[in-house]
């Protein structure tokens, strides 16, 4: 049985690497990577599990950083926006101005990303439904979903 | 961040989570089951509840298993709801776990936390009630397996410590016809105004229902008229309006009587599909 009690150090697999923190056991994994290892493209925006911008993935697929415990992410791969390099989403992105203020901007790339890795020949229905787990108060929407669009094959 | 501190325990095994449970409780631990995490964490931050510990239910192999036994389909309390959607394998539940929520938290929510939460809709019961699946739960002794009705009157009715290791479905009801509904008041990701479920066997109609009562539910009497001879569809859709177990629900969602309004209008175009179906009597 795994067992954390008090302050307690854990490794964390961030982006590939091997990360080090010291938690308390209530600690979400938003701010740790925020706090701890610096990685501040997760954002913290609601922190209610509404908004997703601080969506990162474990083990492939989305979760909300800030729903999940920093201990339960031991022993899974976590990958955030700094882990994503040069990838054509990204591009995508900029080509269709899929961001305004860019807030949410990261946790839509994580979404998006995992959506065209899970589900590469994802139907509209799909895409719609993965999208609206994410917020973007300026209401790009469609630009969003265009980026994703030119991404994704035929 | 959540302001209070708690120990953490994921054991590996069901003994060793209740056992670990007892133990925390005997010290004032005050523990909490744990597994998708959603409402201990959202719950924990806003102080409305302050578990002295956390027992994650994750590792047990029993919990995570989704696949098919002797019983039938078995899907483990701690499967998430994208999973459930994901794999297909009974598509009437996955139609409704898709629809609460939305996708990022299903890829975290359980259906043991779900069918276990403090949120009232807790929509993901309505296909294991209409299938009458069984329930396997873990207490002071051992592994017990008892039917769904036996165990959840409105909320899942556990003895203190005991808790859901997976569900078991007869394979007969994976295939069966069924209809979906979710009604909200604007947004397709939001609480419902009405979520019905509703399936036909052997020319019988199950209906299950959530957002009308403060509970879940499964109602003989309202069976017993959607099934009954003796009037129209259009009667039937009016006489189940007073049929209900408890007050509608009245809020800023949905007034009782506009809660009225979309059930009876819902419950007639249901009732409409199911007619035109090759085995419907209605």
């Amino acid at each position: 049985m795994v067992e954390y009690k008090g302050k307690c150090v854990i490794d964390l697999q961030v982006n590939g690497e091997t990360r080090t923190a010291t938690v308390r056991p209530s600690d979400v994994l938003l701010d740790v990577l925020r706090e701890q290892f610096g990685l501040t493209g997760a954002k913290p925006g609601c922190k209610n599990g509404d908004c997703g911008a601080c969506t990162v993935l474990m083990d492939g697929w989305p979760v909300k950083s800030c729903l999940v415990l920093a201990v339960e992410a031991a022993g899974h791969a976590v990958t955030t926006i700094e882990g994503l390099q040069n990838v054509p989403l990204q591009k995508a992105f900029v080509d269709c101005e899929a961001f305004q203020c860019g807030y949410c901007t990261s946790g839509f790339l994580m979404v998006c990303h995992s959506l065209m890795t899970q589900h590469p020949d994802a139907r509209e229905s799909v895409i719609e439904d993965w999208l609206q787990a994410n917020l973007c108060r300026c209401t790009g929407y469609s630009e969003i979903r265009n980026a994703l669009r030119t991404v994704l094959p035929d | 961040m959540i302001a209070h501190d708690f120990d953490y325990y994921r054991p590996d095994t069901m003994k060793e989570a209740y056992g670990i449970y007892q133990k925390l409780s005997a010290m004032d631990k005050s523990p909490a089951y744990y597994a998708g995490g959603s409402e201990v964490i959202t719950m924990s931050r806003a102080g409305s509840i302050l578990p002295g510990a956390v027992v994650d239910l994750k590792a047990i192999p029993e919990c995570t298993y989704m696949g098919f036994a002797d019983e039938g389909l078995m899907i483990g309390a701690c499967v998430t709801l994208s999973a459930i959607a994901e794999s297909k394998l009974f598509p009437m539940l996955g139609t409704a776990v898709s629809r609460i929520a939305d996708h990022t938290n299903q890829c975290r929510i359980t259906l043991g936390g779900n069918v276990c939460g403090t949120i009232i809709y807790r929509e993901s019961v309505l296909p294991l009630l209409l299938t009458d699946c069984s329930v396997y739960l873990w207490g002071a002794n051992g592994e017990r397996r008892v039917p769904i009705k036996d165990v959840f009157h409105q909320r899942v009715m556990l003895k203190k410590g005991e808790f859901i290791t997976r569900f078991a479905i007869d394979q007969k009801w994976l295939g069966v016809p069924y209809i979906h509904v979710k009604k909200t008041k604007n947004e397709k990701i939001d609480y419902p105004l009405l979520t019905l479920v509703a399936l036909l066997e052997g020319g019988d109609i199950r209906m299950a229902f959530s957002g009308l009562c403060e509970f879940p539910f499964r109602s003989s009497r309202i069976e017993d008229t959607l099934n009954g001879p003796d009037c129209t569809i259009s009667e039937k859709a009016e006489r189940i309006t007073h049929q209900l177990p408890g007050p509608c629900l009245d809020n800023l969602d949905g007034s009782a009587e506009y809660r009225a309004f979309v059930l009876k209008n819902t419950v007639y175009k249901v009732l409409q599909k199911f007619k035109e179906m090759p085995n419907g009597r209605i």
